[in-house]
This record gives C-alpha cells, sequence and structure tokens, in this order.
C-alpha cells in the first residue's frame, strides 16, 4: 500500500510541475499534427488528380529526354514517402513552388491576393455580426411575433437566394441607376499606381495614411460586395443567435435574475447574451472562415482580385502549385481560427477554464 | 400588521385545448410569521409564488378579488413598480442554486448586482456589503468565494449564495420556493437554519413553498395545504395531528416512521370532491 501511495504522490508532484509546460505542449502538439494532416491530404491530392506536373511546364511537344530531365529534376522519380519529405521541407522552408500561369513564386501571389480576401471577409463578418446578433436577440425576445417572422425570413433569404444573382442585382440598383457604389475591383485606376499599400487591406492602408479620397474610393468599392457577404453571414449568425437566446431565455437563472428585480433589459443584453456568446464564438468564427476561403462567385461578379479567384483561376488551367499553395493558405486560417475561437470560448466561459 | 393579503387568486392558462387552471382561488394573508405551504406536483403552489412575485410568463391569467403588498396593489401596479417591489421588497429563493445562478458572472457580482439594483451604493461599500452577506450566511471565507464562479460551489454554498443574493437589498418578505429541495440531506437542515435565523432576526414575512410536509410543519408557524389549485386545509404547525382533511391526512400518513414494518404502505386518496 505504502509503496503504491509514494509512486502515485510522486507521479501526481511530477504532474503539477509538467502542467504549464504541458498546456503549451499540447497546444504545439495540436497545431503541429493538425498541419501535418493538411500537409498529407494536399500532397496526396496533388499526386493523385490526373495532371502531369512536367507537362504542365515543358508543355506536351517538349523531346522525351528533356521530360525525363525535368522529372528528375522535380523529383517525381523518387519514392511516394521521399517526395513527400522534400515536399515537407519545401513548404516548412516557405517555398511553394512557382506558379505555371503567372510564373512566380506561389507564396508571392498568395500574399499578393490574399489581404483582399481578408478584408472583403472581415468587412462582411463585422457587418453580419453587428446586424446579425441585435436581430437574432430581437427574434428570440418577441418569440412568434412579427418582428420574429421578418427576422426569421430575412434569414431564410440570405439562406436561399443565390449571392451571384443579388450581387448582379445590387449592382443594377446602387451602380448602374443610383451611381452610390464604384466599380469593378478595389480602387479606381487614378489611383490604383499613386497610391502604395503596406498591408494590402487598401481600406485599412489608406486610413492609417490619411488618404480620405483613397478611403473614400476604397470604401465605395468595397461596400457593395463586403454587405452582400455581410448579409450571407448575417442570415446564419441570426438564426444562430435565436436559438441561443431561446435556449438561454428558458433557463432558471433568467427567472432569478427577474425576481432580483433586473430590468428586461439587462436580463436580455446582459445575462442571456452573454451566456448564448459562447457558443456564438464558434458560430462567427467559423462564417469568418468561410468567408477567408475566398467567396469565388462574389469577387468574380465584383473582379475583386482576392484568394476565391486566384484558385479558381489558377484550377481552371490546372496549375497545381498554386491550388495547393491557396489550400495551404485557407488550411492556416482555419486553424489559428479555431485556436482563436477556442482561447475565446475560454475567456467567456468560466466553466471551460483549466484552474 | 398584515404585509400580503391574497383573495380568491387565480392563475389560468390558456392553452390549445382549453384553460388550464392551476390557481383556482387561493386566499391567505401574511404578516410577519412564517406561513407554509405544501402540496403535490401540481398542486399550484409554487405558481401562487410566482403570481405573487409576477413571474408568471406572460401567457398566464391571474385575476384575484385582492392581491396586495404593504397597500400596494399587485395587479394593478406598472412593471417598473413591480420590478422595484421584486428584490427590493420581496425576495424569492428557487430551488436548484446549479441552475438559478448565472454560471458566467462571479458570485460577488451576481449579489452586488441586486443591492446596486434597488439602492445606489458606491462599488466598494456595495462589496463590503456583499462580504458580510456571505458571512451573514456563514460561508467562511467570504473573500475567496466572492470571486468564485457558481459552478466552483457545492450545491449547499450555492443555496447560501442565492439566499444572500436575494436578501441582500433587505426585502421584508421571502418566498422560498422549495429551497432545499435539491440539496443532500445532511446540508438541509444547515440551509434551512440560517434561512431561518436570517428571516427572524429581519422579522421577515416568509411563504415557504414545499411538498416536505414534516419540514414545513417543523419551520413554519401555520400552514396551508394546497389541492389541485386550492387550499383545502389551513392550520397552525403545531396542531398538525389534528388535522381535519382527509387529503391532509393522508399526507400525514405517507411520512414513513423509524422502526415501524408498514404492509401495505398507505396510498394517497385523491377524491375529485375535494377539488370542487
Amino acid at each position: 500500500m505504502a509503496v503504491i501511495d509514494a509512486t502515485e504522490g510522486s507521479g501526481r508532484r511530477r504532474a503539477r510541475f509538467l502542467k504549464p509546460l504541458s498546456g503549451v505542449l499540447r497546444f504545439a502538439v495540436v497545431i503541429l499534427t493538425t498541419y501535418l494532416g493538411l500537409l498529407a491530404v494536399t500532397f496526396f491530392i496533388g499526386r493523385v488528380v490526373p495532371v502531369d506536373p512536367v507537362l504542365a511546364v515543358l508543355g506536351d511537344r517538349a523531346p522525351a529526354s528533356a521530360i525525363a530531365r525535368v522529372r528528375a529534376e522535380m523529383g517525381l522519380d523518387l519514392p511516394l514517402w521521399q517526395q513527400f519529405l522534400l515536399y515537407l521541407k519545401q513548404v516548412l522552408s516557405g517555398n511553394l513552388g512557382n506558379s505555371v500561369l503567372t510564373s512566380r513564386p506561389v507564396l508571392e501571389d498568395v500574399m499578393r491576393v490574399f489581404p483582399a480576401t481578408l478584408e472583403l471577409a472581415t468587412f462582411g463578418t463585422i457587418v453580419g455580426t453587428a446586424i446579425g446578433i441585435p436581430l437574432g436577440v430581437l427574434a428570440a425576445v418577441k418569440r412568434g411575433s412579427i418582428t420574429d417572422q421578418v427576422v426569421r425570413l430575412i434569414g431564410l433569404a440570405g439562406y436561399s437566394i443565390p449571392i451571384f444573382w443579388l450581387a448582379l442585382l445590387g449592382l443594377v440598383l446602387f451602380y448602374a441607376k443610383l451611381h452610390w457604389v464604384a466599380f469593378p475591383g478595389r480602387i479606381d485606376v487614378t489611383y490604383e499606381y499613386t497610391f502604395t499599400p503596406i498591408t494590402g487591406m487598401l481600406l485599412f492602408d489608406a486610413l492609417i495614411q490619411r488618404e480620405w479620397d483613397v478611403a473614400w474610393d476604397v470604401f465605395r468599392h468595397i461596400v457593395l460586395p463586403g454587405c452582400l457577404l455581410g448579409y450571407f453571414s448575417l442570415a446564419y449568425i441570426s438564426r444562430m443567435t435565436r436559438s441561443f437566446m431561446l435556449n438561454e431565455l428558458g433557463q432558471e437563472y433568467i427567472v432569478a435574475a427577474r425576481a432580483k428585480g433586473l430590468s428586461e433589459q439587462r436580463i436580455i443584453w446582459f445575462h442571456a447574451l452573454r451566456n448564448a456568446a459562447v457558443p456564438l464564438v464558434t458560430v462567427v468564427a467559423l462564417s469568418y472562415a468561410g468567408l477567408l476561403e475566398g467567396s469565388v462567385l462574389t469577387e468574380t461578379v465584383f473582379s475583386w482580385p482576392g484568394l476565391g479567384l486566384y484558385i479558381t483561376n489558377s484550377l481552371q488551367n490546372a496549375d497545381m502549385n498554386a491550388v495547393l499553395g491557396g489550400t495551404i493558405v485557407i488550411g492556416s486560417v482555419f486553424i489559428a481560427l479555431n485556436l482563436f475561437s477556442d482561447f475565446l470560448y475560454r475567456t467567456l466561459d468560466p466553466r471551460t477554464r483549466v484552474k | 400588521m398584515t404585509l400580503l393579503t391574497v383573495e380568491n387568486l387565480k392563475v389560468h392558462y390558456p392553452t390549445r385545448t382549453g384553460l388550464v387552471e392551476a390557481v383556482r382561488g387561493v386566499s391567505f394573508t401574511l404578516g410577519r410569521e412564517r406561513l407554509g405551504i405544501v402540496g403535490e406536483s401540481g398542486s399550484g403552489k409554487s405558481q401562487t409564488g410566482r403570481a405573487i412575485m409576477g413571474l408568471t410568463p406572460p401567457s398566464a391569467l391571474i385575476t384575484a378579488d385582492r392581491l396586495d403588498y404593504a397597500g400596494i396593489d399587485l395587479l394593478r401596479a406598472s412593471a417598473r413598480q413591480r420590478r422595484s417591489l421584486r428584490g427590493g421588497r420581496i425576495a424569492m429563493v428557487l430551488q436548484d442554486p446549479k441552475y438559478s445562478l448565472d454560471p458566467v458572472m462571479t458570485i460577488g457580482k451576481q449579489i452586488v448586482e441586486t443591492l446596486r439594483t434597488h439602492a445606489r451604493v458606491p462599488g466598494d461599500e456595495a462589496r463590503r456589503r456583499a462580504l458580510e452577506m456571505l458571512e451573514a450566511v456563514q460561508i467562511r471565507d467570504p473573500e475567496r468565494v466572492y470571486d468564485l464562479y457558481p459552478h466552483e460551489v457545492s450545491g449547499g454554498m450555492g443555496q447560501r449564495v442565492m439566499i444572500a443574493m436575494m436578501l441582500i437589498a433587505g426585502p421584508e418578505m421571502l418566498i422560498a420556493d422549495e429551497p432545499t429541495s435539491a440539496l443532500d440531506v445532511t446540508v438541509q437542515l444547515e440551509v434551512l437554519s440560517i434561512l431561518d435565523r436570517l428571516v427572524r432576526d429581519r422579522g421577515m414575512g416568509l411563504i415557504f413553498i414545499s411538498h416536505d410536509l414534516r419540514l414545513v410543519s417543523s419551520f413554519c408557524d401555520r400552514v396551508l395545504v394546497m389541492y389541485a389549485g386550492r387550499v383545502v386545509e389551513e392550520i397552525a404547525a403545531g396542531d398538525l395531528a389534528h388535522a381535519k382533511h382527509p387529503y391532509t391526512r393522508g399526507l400525514i400518513d405517507c411520512v414513513p416512521k423509524l422502526g415501524e414494518d408498514r404492509h401495505p404502505l398507505p396510498v394517497l386518496d385523491r377524491k375529485p370532491e375535494w377539488a370542487q
């Protein structure tokens, strides 16, 4: 008995000593394994698709000797596991290969197009959250009323109307008829060569450089696609907010809050919403990640030079390096956002904190 | 002095299949005394308490010949006036602390919130009074508990926190709706004695809602026995042994006694004419 106790005690002591370390370690292991999985998937997709990278580089009229040489240069004659290690080494050193289409390094291309998508997605998520959450709360509080029906209809419409159709309709109305918004692209040609971006998120760049006229022009470009994506995420966020709020408002602590004499406003916006915010974090993060993948349809309609458009173009031209590079970026964004929402989850809900 | 007068209180719920009558004409008065309400599940005892607090769902229809708290007609009072009464002058302790405390807010903040809703108190004084209140419900280390979240305390401690939260604004009347039913038997008596002492020291009126006849009779001055939304008998707690109504007698007979071997166990009689 005594022996067992002693070992248990020392084990516990060691565990306590390792605790802060093991937290970081677990974190690192989770990221690394997820990343490794992501790279393995992109690698094998790259090898399975019927696109011959050698032919993509040389064209189908090259002599057989040149094809064999390039194949060896690209390491394609090695066994698959060696190819994978080679691929890992390249990716980890930041080399995603060259794009056949633009003949520039894929990483450079992606760094150029990703800020456009990031800016658009952020704009859309801010709009969707800022309007979607209050609408969802309102619908839950006035459950079954006209307000509730209207909010649900707005949500349903956002779910079911094809976004490109709304986009074209929006262009006809706000661009062609009313001239309220600018089109196409992100910025007017007159500014395109005079304005030097810093981060590539033009609205942000223009604002911190106090270039107000540029900022206004960029805003006129982003407002329509941004609001459309915002509407799309609003549809999802308001629906989820409504159902989370209904769940919270039925809890016993709401009765207790009323028994304390708190005002309805405080009960709804402070107590119920703070509890509903916990699962909402995941919902908002997921919808944000969805927009960050690059909304191909929106980017196509608005000629928005973002990640979605880039990957689609590359795909249509069998530019596998570019497609896989883009996929890795999207995967990284997903992993990062998941970690961030986990972190937020912990700050919002004391029950999930590890003491 | 009479705090609360209830005459012919009715609580109805309209449903698709017709009107559900949860409470069907309950009358009583309450002074600074301890009144117990006992009955089975669905007898309308909780609904009576919630109707007095104004905590019934919006669909409830509440009527009464008189529903009067310290000169205020509760049925005619504005929503704002009723809100200032709740927590300020009439408090309520709910059944299960696990569900009736906000899980994402510290215990201290929840107690302070009640106080500052009803009185203009600066932050540091509110904190001091919340700590005093935690001490009054016999929490040994108030400073530590103040910063804990509800899931970090036991059921018994949670219920003491609940009592502190509901009594901090100094109400004159307390409705305790099954305050110990969700607790372990061992801590039930502890929580009850804390509740008893606070109510006695502050000279409050108490409505103690429970299905536990033995508990109510040892704890209250007077007992109302409810059946199917009506009061079938009102009796002094000490006279329970001489209860006249067959339903009350039935309830008393159901209480098991130590060392007694009863076969078969008595079954509670429910006669439709008692509900008339």
